[in-house]
């Protein structure tokens, strides 16, 4: 609970020196990366996720490193979004097995898999419309000695709460200042626009203070302009040692900005390289590109 | 963490599935209680059938009523708690058809009272000879009066309180429901003062004594009468819903609104003819079912709300036929299990067998909707 | 509550500008409700003299309403922290109270170790603050039984499974079956359709623990004489003492639900009533939460249920028929569903003006009207249709307000879910901290208000950039 992640401060894990490297020399970051031997947090085997005898993924095998932009796209229903589902503890996958720090996560309610460091955001921002910015940001800190009702409410153990209260309070107005969100701290999120929900989910889910990040669709729905901000913001966070897998309908902001690409078809694997593998392989361009006009 | 949570894990698998598994099992152990109590003649298997009879006469009832309730919950998408007071207006609008008519229109009885069902204490259903058998006219008039009124009722409350605030959650409309079922059950008590009253005249229905195997059953004309009336409507809707246009528009729309709203079928229609055909049935099952009684009174459609719910509940919201057949399971289940539980916790035990269907399966016996 | 919203120079103040901010407001809140109450209490006052009410009927009326009053802010605020906070769509209070009054009465009454004759029923003997934490305990444990499986259902179903399982606990206390039973050689029981006798008197009680009771006892003789309050003044003072106690616990719900709900517990619980499935993602164990605030809930109405029967002398299972239950609902939604103030203020309209004004007006009316009502609507009708005649059927309407009491009672209801569903106080605006959630002074380093640099309007925006 130390330092709830003013994301500003670097305090993933097991990247700090790499990264240090990585700011040293721009230049040299995708090299280093290739070379240097990363840690795979995340890793999904033969994944298999049925709905009363409708197949929605049929095996998906894949891993996400360290500190990588990964991508995961796929034509509609080709179980990108089950995928994410049963990854976070949604869905109970029907077969197959997601391991996170090695650790075998499937099966697990949604809270565990989040209180390892695995955080989400959904496709359509998921705001809690009646509470202001501020209080979406102060719900996500993890174990909150405040959120027993015993300390809440008894004389002697509620002021306990105060000061941690108060750091918290400090760390969101910190993070809400880097998404530059600070001018609605008090706004009702339900108020909030399109994409100021998408940075707000955003900041939220950095307050729980994850090590990787699942974003689903996050630039659907967002402006151009705010897009960019929004993309600004990733990088900066990968830099720091985050770990991110978004799923993109965007095909081009995939392959602009990931250096790894998973493909998915009709709830299979269809493919994972380099943006440059991936659109040169004869099946993505057939399955994804013919499929899809975009 | 690792253990933790495979102990989690297990015990989430114990409140899921032995649960289940316990209440199959408990259900095994009652069946054969049940057989070892008739073989051992604790329970003269004629008293069982008429238990039997019983719940099936209730079970009717409640899955006539139960089919208006569930198609409003599953086309609307909210649980109508005003249901149970549709049930009362149509007990008591039939009620002073009937009364009018026995009455020869004020000939045998002042038509006030007549008009108020005997209100305070003023004329009563035995005097006037009520039956089947005896007025039948009167009998039929208040069927068909029944159906009416409640149908008019049903669509007045709908376009004044529930049409202007069809966007809204289903909660929203819950709650407004509830408000609705207040005014109605106490303006019904405040028009036709709050007594209960009998209104049929026992010595005017026929019967015969049946016998089974170690004892007679007793059957008589109003409960052959509930019969028939319940099977023919329910077999008539099922026409309509298998045969007509309206009858598949309406189960598309159960279904899925939005999905009925973009293939044009028209949607305030469909809801109109919602309301139609389930009040109507809601109120005749009203009707038959105080003509079955003997007896009415201003809370009576509230008190059969509940296991009615659990009807609907059982055989899955928007399934007609789940209404019937939960109907008939809760209609048993309250007759049959005063064989283990005492009398006062029959109904006790309906609400139990619902809250654990709820628990096991909340998609109902016919889950997957209204198309069955 | 608004006041902490809008305030983009809020923090320009000092922390203490801020610190009196806020205490301002919560004395705003305070007073808003001491007005109303106030007002409720003159507007009757008026009322009696009016009616020519000796000092006795008076303070017998405000006792009366001020218990009311208290009940249903109490069982209103106990609703909103399962309702207006955690989205839990309880309608099954009464069940939660029928368990608190009946397991503290069983606690509670004299212990019968013989048979006793019929129609009495012992009890355990327990002194009565003891029967009354067991009570409370009970409802929070009957809470816990209903919630650890039915949590799961949306929240229809489990409005459906509550009311279900209030009406399945009337039926037990109505069962003859229990209605006297002997455990470990005490004859005790439910007492079924007859109900139970309350042979204790919290007041009384109350008062001998404290040593006053004589001295208490003294008091009310000569004060009651100088009001001239009659014969055996001591019941007047008695209910007055125990809305006196009423107040303090009403105090005590405010104060502890207030907190719940700027904790970041009640954070949590909010979070929930928005979207369960977000808050999980965040990590929060949702299930925990909204089972320990349904317990905790049901605690509360469980006190709420103690507190409004145990002076009642005696309790039959027909009061514990669902209409309570909605009548407490009604008392929330009026106040607004989500706010704490509000629920109390919602409790006091409807006790004062839904469930006891119109009673207070058909004792205007029989008092001043010396004709009696007509028995039957027919006779009512009938004069005003052939001879225009109103009279008859407006002394019918005021001997028959207990029925058509409940009939205004759902078209306010209807109203309000038409036009105000938030209430008066609603919208849930009550900002779940602790703190002043006021940026604090050391990071005004940043661009303050800063315009939004994406382009994206901050209010009523949603659709702009889809």
């Amino acid at each position: 609970m130390s330092d709830t992640g003013a994301g500003v401060e670097t305090n993933a894990p097991d990247a700090d020196v790499e990264i240090d490297e990585a700011e040293a020399h721009d230049s040299e970051v995708e090299e280093a990366a290739k070379h240097t031997p990363r840690g795979v947090p995340l890793r999904v085997e033969g994944l298999r996720k049925e709905f009363g005898g409708i197949v929605a993924v049929d095996g998906a095998d894949f891993a996400v490193e360290e500190g990588s932009l990964t991508g995961l796209i796929g034509p509609n229903g080709a179980g990108k979004s089950t995928t994410f589902n049963c990854i976070t503890g949604v869905h109970e996958p029907t077969d197959g097995a997601v391991h996170f720090r090695g650790e075998e996560i499937s099966g697990m309610s949604p809270d565990s898999v989040a209180n390892r460091g695995l955080v989400r955001t959904f496709q359509i921002a998921r705001e809690l419309e009646e509470m202001t910015v501020l209080e979406n940001m102060m719900l996500a800190p993890k174990g909150q000695t405040g959120e027993s009702l015993w300390r809440s409410v008894l004389p002697g153990l509620r002021s306990g709460i105060m000061g941690e209260e108060r750091k918290i309070l400090e760390d969101c107005w910190e993070m809400l200042d880097f998404f530059e969100i600070d001018h609605l701290a008090h706004e009702y999120a339900g108020n909030l626009s399109g994409g100021q929900r998408k940075l707000l989910e955003l900041a939220r889910a950095l307050m729980t203070d994850p090590t990787m990040l699942l974003l689903d669709e996050p630039f659907a729905g967002v402006n151009p302009s705010l897009e960019e901000r929004l993309l600004e913001h990733v990088h900066e966070l990968r830099e720091e040692g985050y770990t991110f897998l978004i799923v993109e309908h965007d095909m081009d902001l995939i392959m602009e900005n990931c250096e790894h690409v998973i493909v998915m078809h009709q709830g299979r694997m269809l493919t994972e390289g380099t943006p440059e593998e991936v659109q040169s392989n004869e099946q993505v361009i057939e399955a994804y590109l013919g499929g899809e006009v975009e | 963490m690792g253990v933790n949570d495979t102990y989690s894990r297990g015990r989430e698998l114990l409140i899921a599935d032995p649960v289940r598994a316990a209440l199959v099992l408990a259900l095994v152990v009652l069946l054969l209680d049940l057989v070892r109590q008739l073989v051992f003649g604790q329970v003269p298997v004629s008293q069982f059938v008429v238990l039997l009879k019983d719940g099936l006469m209730r079970g009717l009832f409640f899955g006539l009523a139960g089919i208006g309730l569930s198609m409003t919950y599953s086309i609307l998408n909210f649980a109508n708690f005003a249901h149970g007071d549709f049930i009362t207006s149509g007990a008591f609008s039939g009620m002073i058809v009937t009364y009018i008519i026995a009455g020869g229109f004020g000939a045998e009885a002042d038509i006030g009272s007549l008009a108020l069902v005997g209100a305070g204490g003023s004329v009563f259903g035995a005097q006037l000879g009520i039956g089947v058998a005896s007025t039948p006219l009167a009998v039929l008039g208040g069927v068909i009066a029944a159906a009416l009124f409640t149908i008019l009722l049903s669509l007045f409350i709908d376009r004044t309180v529930f049409e202007p605030i069809r966007d809204r959650s289903g909660i929203t409309l819950l709650i407004t429901s509830i408000g609705v079922a207040f005014v109605l059950r106490y303006l019904i008590a405040f028009i036709f003062d709050p007594s209960r009253r009998g209104v049929t005249d026992s010595n005017a229905v026929p019967s015969t004594d049946i016998l089974v195997y170690d004892g007679f059953v007793s059957v008589d004309l109003h409960e052959v009468s509930l019969l028939v009336v319940s099977v023919l409507l329910m077999l008539g809707l099922h026409l309509l819903l298998q045969r007509t246009k309206l009858g598949k528009a309406m189960r598309a729309m159960s279904d899925n609104e939005d999905l009925a709203r973009i293939t044009g079928i028209p949607t305030e229609r469909v809801i109109r003819y919602t309301w139609i055909i389930g009040a109507g049935l809601t109120g005749v099952a009203g009707y038959m079912f105080v003509i079955w009684n003997g007896t009415l009174h201003w809370f009576q459609g509230w008190i059969l709300l509940l296991p009615i719910f659990a009807a609907v509940i059982l055989g899955g919201i928007g399934s007609v036929y789940g209404a019937i057949v939960g109907g008939l399971v809760i209609g048993l289940t309250m007759s049959v299990s005063i064989v283990w539980v005492p009398t006062g916790l029959a109904r006790a035990s309906a609400f139990l067998v619902m809250i654990l269907m709820l628990l096991v399966r909340p998609s109902g016996i016919f889950s997957g909707g209204s198309t069955a | 509550m608004s006041g902490t919203n809008d305030d983009a120079d809020g923090k320009d103040d000092p922390v203490g500008g801020v610190r009196a901010a806020a205490e301002q407001l919560w004395e705003e809140d305070a007073v808003k409700l001491l007005g109303l109450i106030l007002g409720i209490f003159a507007l009757y006052l008026v009322g009696g003299a009016l009616l020519d009410f000796g000092a006795r009927q008076q303070v017998n009326l405000l006792a009366n309403l001020f218990f009311y009053i208290g009940v249903f802010a109490m069982l209103a605020l106990a609703l909103n922290l399962h309702w207006g906070y955690t989205g839990l769509f309880n309608i099954g209070v009464i069940g939660f109270m029928a368990i608190g009054i009946y397991t503290t009465a069983v606690l509670a009454k004299e212990p019968a170790l013989t048979e006793p004759a019929a129609g009495s029923i012992g009890g355990f003997g327990l002194p009565l603050w003891l029967a009354i934490i067991g009570g409370v305990l009970a409802a929070a444990a009957f809470g816990g039984l209903v919630a650890l499986p039915a949590l799961r259902l949306r929240a229809d179903y489990f409005a459906i499974v509550t009311v279900g399982v209030s009406e399945i606990v009337r039926f037990t206390v109505l069962e003859s079956d229990f209605q006297k039973m002997q455990i470990a050689g005490y004859f005790v029981g439910l007492g079924g359709g007859s109900g139970l006798i309350l042979d204790f008197d919290p007041t009384d009680d109350l008062l001998e623990a404290l040593g006053l009771l004589e001295p208490y006892t003294a008091f009310t003789e000569s004060a009651g004489a100088a009001l001239s309050l009659g014969s055996n003044p001591k019941p007047v003072f008695d209910s007055l003492l125990y809305g006196l106690i009423l107040l303090v616990f009403l105090i005590g719900f405010y104060v502890l639900l207030r907190r719940v709900g700027n904790s970041p517990f009640g954070r949590v619980l909010k979070a929930i009533r928005e979207d369960e499935e977000a808050t999980q993602s965040l990590g929060k164990n949702t299930r925990r939460f909204k089972i320990t605030a349904f317990m905790f809930g049901c605690a509360l109405m469980g006190l709420g249920g103690i507190l409004f029967f145990a002076v009642q002398g005696a309790i039959t299972p027909s009061a514990f028929r669902p209409r309570l239950t909605f009548f407490v609902w009604i008392a929330l939604i009026i106040g607004g569903a989500g706010s704490t103030t509000g629920s109390v203020m919602g409790g006091a309209i409807f006790a004062a003006f839904l469930f006891r004004g119109p009673l207070f007006i058909k004792n205007v009316v029989q008092q001043n009207v010396d004709s009696d009502a007509v028995d039957t609507f027919g006779q009512a009708v009938s004069p005003l249709i052939s001879g225009l005649d109103p009279f008859p059927m407006l002394l019918f309407i005021t001997d028959n307000l207990q029925q058509l009491q409940l009939v205004i009672m759902g078209l306010v209801l209807i109203y309000l879910m038409h036009n105000r569903p938030e209430g008066m106080l609603g919208h849930r605006k009550e900002e779940a901290s602790t703190i002043s959630l006021n940026r604090p002074e050391r990071s005004t380093d940043s661009p303050g208000a800063t315009p939004a640099t994406d382009g994206g309007e901050p209010v009523d925006g949603g659709d702009t950039d889809e």
